[in-house]
Formats: C-alpha cells, sequence, structure tokens
C-alpha cells in the first residue's frame, strides 16, 4: 500500500478539512447562502433541546421524521427471498423495486434479485393485466426460477388490480404453465409496515403451497432457508462457480 | 487481462445475451444494444421509452429523479416525501450530497420526513394532512427556508390538490412551498423526475421571483450547474473555478441552498456538469433570461484542461492566462504524478460502465488517461441526445453501448467480456464481486470521493486501483480463471 502514501492522496475523510476547502466554503456560506449565522443556529439548537420543544415535538400529528420502518413490499421481498429459487415479482412502478434492491443490497451486501411490472401511466388508466402476462414470461425466460412469488405495490392497489384473477388469466392463456408455482399477496404500502408485508406473503406462500403440494406433490420445492447467499438464479452464479447451493455453503 | 473484441464478434456475443429473451422482448432489446466503431455518428441505441415488464431493469422511478436527484440536495428547504412511507425510507441519505450546516436546524438534506400515508388517507384524500404537516414543520424548524412536497404514486391517483396547499401554506407561514408532481408510475424512468423537478423550480422559484442574498455582481460570475455534490464533487469543481478568477453565486444543487438558486438569474453563464438532469432549466434561461450554457467534464486531467479552457476562453485575457498558468505549472504536474505512478499498475485494463445522467460518457476519458479501456458504457435514462454526446467520446472500435441494461444482460457481457473493472451501482456491486471480477460504484463513488476536478482524479485513480490490483484478488479467481 505504499504507493498511496508516496502520493499523499486525501481524499473526502481528509481533503475538506484543508484550509483551502475549509476557506472556499465559509466564503460560500457569507457570501451566497443567505445563512442566518451561527449565533442564532446555536440558539435554536438550544431551544430543541428544551422542555417547550419537547411538548411541542409530542403534539405532531400529521409528519413523521425519520420512522423506523419500510413498507410493506420490502418484507414480502425478504419473505420470498428465504424460498429456494423464487423470484420475487413486484406488481405496480419500477421505482419501487430498484430502492427494495438497492436497500437489501446495502444491508446484505448480496445481489438481490427481484422483477417488477414497470408499470406507467397507462397501466395507471387501464390496469396492469398486459404488464403482469409479459412480465411473468419474460422472468420465467430469462432468470429460470422455480416460483415465483408476487407482491402489489401502492400504484396496484390503489388503482385495484386483482392478482389472483390476473395469474389465473395467464395460465388460462398458456402463458406459463399450469403448475408453475405463483403464490402471491396483497401488500399495499399504506398500510402496517415491512413486517406486516413479510407476514402477508408468508401466509400467501403457505396458503398457495398447501395447495399446491395437495395437487401436485412435494418434489417441486426444495426447501426454505433464510441463508441470503442462496438464491440467486438456477443455472446462475453459484451452480456456475460450482457451489453446492445445496449444503447452505456459499463460500 | 479482459478481452478486446472486434465488432463483428461484439455483435455476436450481443446475439447470444439476447436469445435468452422470449421473442417479442427479444426483439424490443436488440433495438436497446449497439457495437459502436470510432467516429460513428449514426449508431444509436433507442432510448427513453417504457422498460419490458420481469426483466430485471436498473432503472428508478420519477421520484428518484426529483427527490433523490434535483431538489434533495438543497439543503435549506425540507422535502416532505408525501405518500407512504417506504419511498423516502429506501432514499434517505442514500446519495451522499455532502453539504455543510448543522442537520435539523438549519440544514435538512439527510432527515426522512414523511406523511406516511394510511388507509384512510387513501380514501379521503391527504390534503389536510399535509397542510398540518407543513404547518407543523415550519413550528419545528423554524429556520427552514422553504419545503418542497415530492408527490408518491398514490397523490397522482387519488387525485389530491397539493397545487391548492402549497399556494395556502405559503400564505400561511410565509415561506417558499414548492408542489412537485413526480409520481412514480409518470414517465419510464428517473428521467422525467428530473424534468418535473426542474419545470417546478421554473415555475415555483424563477417565474415567481423569489429573491436571494444581496451579491456584488461581476463579469465572472457563473453558475456550476447539474452538479450534485456526490462525496464532495461539486467543492471539488468550484475550487478549480474559484482558482481561474470566476465567482461561483450557485451550486445547483448540491450543498445548494434556495438563496443561490435564486441567484442563478444573476450570473453571466451557466456551466452545465449533468446535461441530463438539468438541460431544461439551462435552456429556460437561455430564453428567458439569455443567460448562455456550456457543457464541461471535470473528470480526468484530458477533459479537465480542455473544458477549463473552453470556460476561459468566454472570459477576458485575465482569466485566460491565469487558466493556462494554473494547468501548466500547479494541475499538469501534480496529475502527471498521478498518471505515472498508476498507470503502468493498469494500462491495458477492460472496464464495463453501467451508470445514469452523465457519467457512461464523462468518465471514459479518466479511465484512458490511466490506460484503461472501456468496452461496454450504458446509461439507465438516457435520451437520444445523450447518445450522439457519447459517440463523441467513444474512441475505441466496438464499443458496446447498451440502453437501460437488463441485470442478466450486465451478467452474460461480463462472463463474455471478462472485464478487469465492473463500474456500476450497488445493484450490480454484488453480483460482479461474486463472480470473481472487481467493481467499483459509480453512483456514489463506493462511499469515496470527490471524483471531480484535480483532487478527484488522484482518488479516482487511487480506488481504480485498489478495485482491481487489491490484493484480496488473490484469494478468489474469476471462473475463467480458474
Amino acid at each position: 500500500m505504499g504507493i498511496h502514501h508516496e502520493l499523499n492522496i486525501k481524499d473526502h475523510l481528509e481533503c475538506f478539512r484543508t484550509d483551502d476547502f475549509k476557506q472556499m466554503i465559509k466564503n460560500k456560506r457569507e457570501k451566497y447562502e443567505d445563512w442566518i449565522g451561527e449565533d442564532k443556529v446555536k440558539e435554536i439548537a438550544e431551544w430543541t433541546k428544551s422542555w417547550e420543544y419537547r411538548e411541542l415535538n409530542f403534539k405532531r400529528e400529521a409528519i413523521s421524521i425519520n420512522p423506523a420502518k419500510g413498507c410493506q413490499p420490502l418484507g414480502a421481498l425478504f419473505c420470498a427471498l428465504g424460498f429456494e429459487k423464487t423470484m420475487p415479482f413486484s406488481h405496480g412502478s419500477q421505482g419501487c423495486v430498484a430502492y427494495f434492491r438497492t436497500h437489501m443490497a446495502r444491508h446484505f451486501k448480496e445481489p438481490v434479485p427481484m422483477v417488477s411490472t414497470s408499470m406507467t401511466e397507462d397501466a395507471a388508466v387501464f390496469g396492469g393485466q398486459n404488464n403482469m402476462h409479459e412480465g411473468l414470461q419474460n422472468t420465467i425466460a430469462l432468470y429460470r426460477p422455480k416460483m415465483i412469488a408476487v407482491n402489489t405495490t401502492c400504484m396496484a392497489e390503489v388503482i385495484g388490480d386483482d392478482l389472483n384473477s390476473f395469474i389465473n388469466n395467464a395460465k388460462e392463456k398458456g402463458l406459463i404453465p399450469e403448475d408453475f408455482p405463483t403464490p402471491f399477496a396483497h401488500t399495499p404500502s399504506f398500510v402496517g409496515s415491512h413486517i406486516v408485508g413479510y407476514d402477508n406473503q408468508m401466509v400467501g406462500i403457505l396458503r398457495y403451497m398447501t395447495e399446491y403440494f395437495e395437487k401436485y406433490g412435494v418434489d417441486n420445492i426444495d426447501k426454505y432457508d433464510t441463508e441470503e447467499g442462496e438464491f440467486y438464479k438456477e443455472g446462475g452464479l453459484l451452480n456456475w462457480l460450482e457451489v453446492n447451493s445445496k449444503g447452505g455453503q456459499t463460500a | 487481462m479482459g478481452i478486446v473484441v472486434d465488432k463483428e464478434t461484439a455483435l455476436k456475443l450481443v446475439e447470444e445475451v439476447l436469445s435468452a429473451y422470449p421473442t417479442k422482448a427479444k426483439k424490443d432489446r436488440a433495438k436497446h444494444i449497439q457495437v459502436a466503431d470510432v467516429g460513428e455518428t449514426k449508431c444509436l441505441p433507442k432510448s427513453n421509452v417504457k422498460t419490458r415488464p420481469g426483466v430485471m431493469t436498473v432503472r428508478g422511478c420519477a421520484y428518484a429523479g426529483s427527490k433523490g436527484v434535483v431538489w434533495g440536495p438543497v439543503k435549506d428547504m425540507i422535502h416532505i416525501s408525501h405518500g407512504p412511507v417506504g419511498c423516502g425510507y429506501y432514499s434517505r441519505a442514500g446519495r451522499r450530497n455532502y453539504y455543510i450546516g448543522t442537520t435539523g436546524v438549519d440544514t435538512f438534506v439527510t432527515p426522512h420526513f414523511t406523511t406516511d400515508f394510511q388507509e384512510r388517507d387513501i380514501v379521503f384524500g391527504g390534503d389536510k394532512k399535509l397542510t398540518k404537516a407543513i404547518q407543523e414543520l415550519n413550528v419545528l424548524f423554524p429556520l427552514v427556508k422553504g419545503i418542497t412536497i415530492q408527490s408518491e404514486c398514490p397523490i397522482g391517483l387519488i387525485g389530491d390538490d397539493i397545487e391548492a396547499v402549497a399556494r395556502q401554506t405559503a400564505k400561511e407561514i410565509g415561506k417558499l412551498v414548492v408542489p412537485v408532481r413526480c409520481e412514480g408510475f409518470r414517465g419510464v424512468s428517473q428521467s422525467l423526475g428530473h424534468h418535473i423537478a426542474n419545470d417546478s423550480m421554473r415555475d415555483w422559484v424563477y417565474e415567481k421571483k423569489v429573491e436571494g442574498q444581496k451579491i456584488e455582481p461581476s463579469p465572472y460570475d457563473v453558475a456550476i450547474w447539474g452538479d450534485y455534490n456526490i462525496g464532495g464533487d461539486a467543492w471539488a469543481s468550484r475550487k478549480i473555478l474559484e482558482a481561474m478568477g470566476l465567482n461561483v453565486v450557485t451550486q445547483w444543487s448540491g450543498d445548494g441552498t434556495i438563496s443561490e438558486i435564486a441567484n442563478a438569474v444573476k450570473v453571466k453563464y451557466l456551466l452545465v456538469h449533468c446535461y441530463r438532469s438539468s438541460n431544461y432549466l439551462a435552456r429556460y434561461f437561455e430564453e428567458r433570461f439569455g443567460i448562455p450554457w456550456v457543457e464541461y467534464n471535470f473528470f480526468g486531467p484530458t477533459q479537465i484542461f480542455a473544458s477549463m479552457r473552453k470556460i476561459a476562453d468566454l472570459f477576458d485575457e485575465k482569466i485566460k492566462e491565469r487558466t493556462e498558468e494554473l494547468i501548466e505549472k500547479e494541475y499538469k504536474p501534480r496529475l502527471e504524478k498521478v498518471i505515472e505512478k498508476y498507470r503502468p499498475r493498469l494500462e491495458g485494463k477492460t472496464v464495463i460502465l453501467y451508470v445514469g445522467g452523465l457519467r457512461p460518457r464523462h468518465i471514459i476519458t479518466a479511465f484512458e488517461d490511466l490506460g484503461m479501456n472501456v468496452v461496454t458504457t450504458g446509461y439507465e435514462f438516457a435520451h437520444q441526445d445523450d447518445y450522439e454526446r457519447t459517440l463523441h467520446y467513444i474512441d475505441k472500435n466496438a464499443t458496446i453501448i447498451v440502453d437501460d441494461a437488463t441485470a442478466h444482460e450486465i451478467e452474460e457481457l461480463t462472463k463474455k467480456l471478462r472485464p478487469d473493472l465492473v463500474a456500476s451501482g450497488i445493484k450490480e456491486k454484488y453480483q460482479a464481486q461474486k463472480m470473481g471480477v472487481p467493481f467499483r460504484q459509480m453512483h456514489s463513488w463506493d462511499y469515496s470521493g470527490p471524483y471531480h476536478g484535480i483532487e478527484g482524479f488522484e482518488i479516482f485513480a487511487r480506488d481504480v486501483d485498489m478495485a482491481i490490483n487489491g490484493n484480496v484478488w488473490k484469494f478468489i479467481k474469476a471462473p475463467w480463471e480458474q
């Protein structure tokens, strides 16, 4: 690591603490930011520690600040990830899925698969059935999951999309195999939190799979495992790395 | 060492990657992937259209473009995530927009403010709750300069009138209140969110003639436009511009304030870094106030020096002389030392670059300054004009350009091209690393930075070297090396 020391490269942790930058930022504050000034900031900061502020804070009803909860679909994703070779499938806008994947990847430091039906304005007007149908086909073709666990987002809930009929229609039309397991759960973001979403998806999967096993037997699904490294995709990374995906060891 | 292919092979690779898709999706995706040679002008991927469902896109939504990118870094305003709790929770403090201030007292970038919609708000509407929320914020945070209402999906669907709330509460609290209609289902990606945020700033800040701090006008006043201060980027850029003798009146919007944003109407030039997210307002400035805009690129010495000269050319001899002196005497020797150190360690290494905004083209030359080749580049949400600009930057034959890549495509291209580095986002990071391929996040600079400017290039070179030549790779091998 000697090479870095020779050049004495300062990154964000240090370089903005050097005098040039400190002076530059101070100058910006004074000349352009219309800043209230240090005295007033200190005064207000002190006030926020007062009893009066505490009472005002407790009285607040409409605004939540830094709530420690996510929304239902995140829980649904987390639940689905625990089942082997299961693709979490979110019916609604695609931005939600980008956020879930980012959030989970940051936390677990693992790749987090989840697909979206990428609904936009037209789906908001006409419903998301077409998106759902093409989404199911694309997911099965590209990622070869053994099960797809469907959940909704607030958008799909507000416009009232019916997962059960959409999925059944896809099977009736022959777009996906009749015996492909597709458990689902309605997970509106404006009810409860990610905890409720986890429960809803778990109930959804258990209810669906109970009937499924009665109909098709138990051979199709291997196991349930909360180990994050298990899921990626069949024939995908893990097999490709020749890691024994049954053993629970992901090296 | 990564594989460098010719055009024929590249086309064949792309064909193989696409073969996994069902017919309809395959036909569509084929139009989004092009293989470009040097000097090519016509080979543009299809862009800015709807993502196919179920393919695992990397794209986000309009809310991400407005709250996360454009409005979010404005530090003395509170940005309410109006709707259910999730969107604000996941996007909280995720983008590393650095700022100076006392958080929760006079600055409000990182906390998450939300109206946390419940079922009753969906059924009966959320306007009353929003009004109350704004009143409460004004009491608890008396130093806040203004409030923006960042709409989430349900707001547009249930037909709330946030504009009326904004007008009414603005009068009540005597501060700026900006409604932003950036519901996530609007448009096909973040890009529309940028546009909506630009438009809301136009209508509620500039058209309403919001005043900033009084400044002494000078012929050297400029604004940094479209720099979000990721890891301190805008500060590193500002340092160069100030050293050239210019006055940076506005940082839009990284470490920015509403005063600076309002004062932008007084500058002589807008210096545009992220064209994609800020060109709408830049064009408006040109038409409405006659303020011209110039694009620049502060990644890597080649582009930094070219951009400095381009900017200096807009001003008088004094500035030009100072700029030349600065480049020749200070910056060039400093960066030559960096290149001397790192280039031998990185020469010939190949990169797959897949980001958004401006970086898929701007960073290409920074990699080349280190002797590396970008074999694939791509944007999440670019438009045709971005791809036209990208072709100017391509100086290696058979560069694959991919629009709105899916997880499948990135993985397959990585397997086939065997790059020495994948540079993309957090969602792609562990996919690459688990394949034994070095990775750097190019959205958040992988918790490092800044990467703009002189300091930026030093850190960039160090980080890329650490990623590729790090000792950890001695213990894990990519499958093709086993």
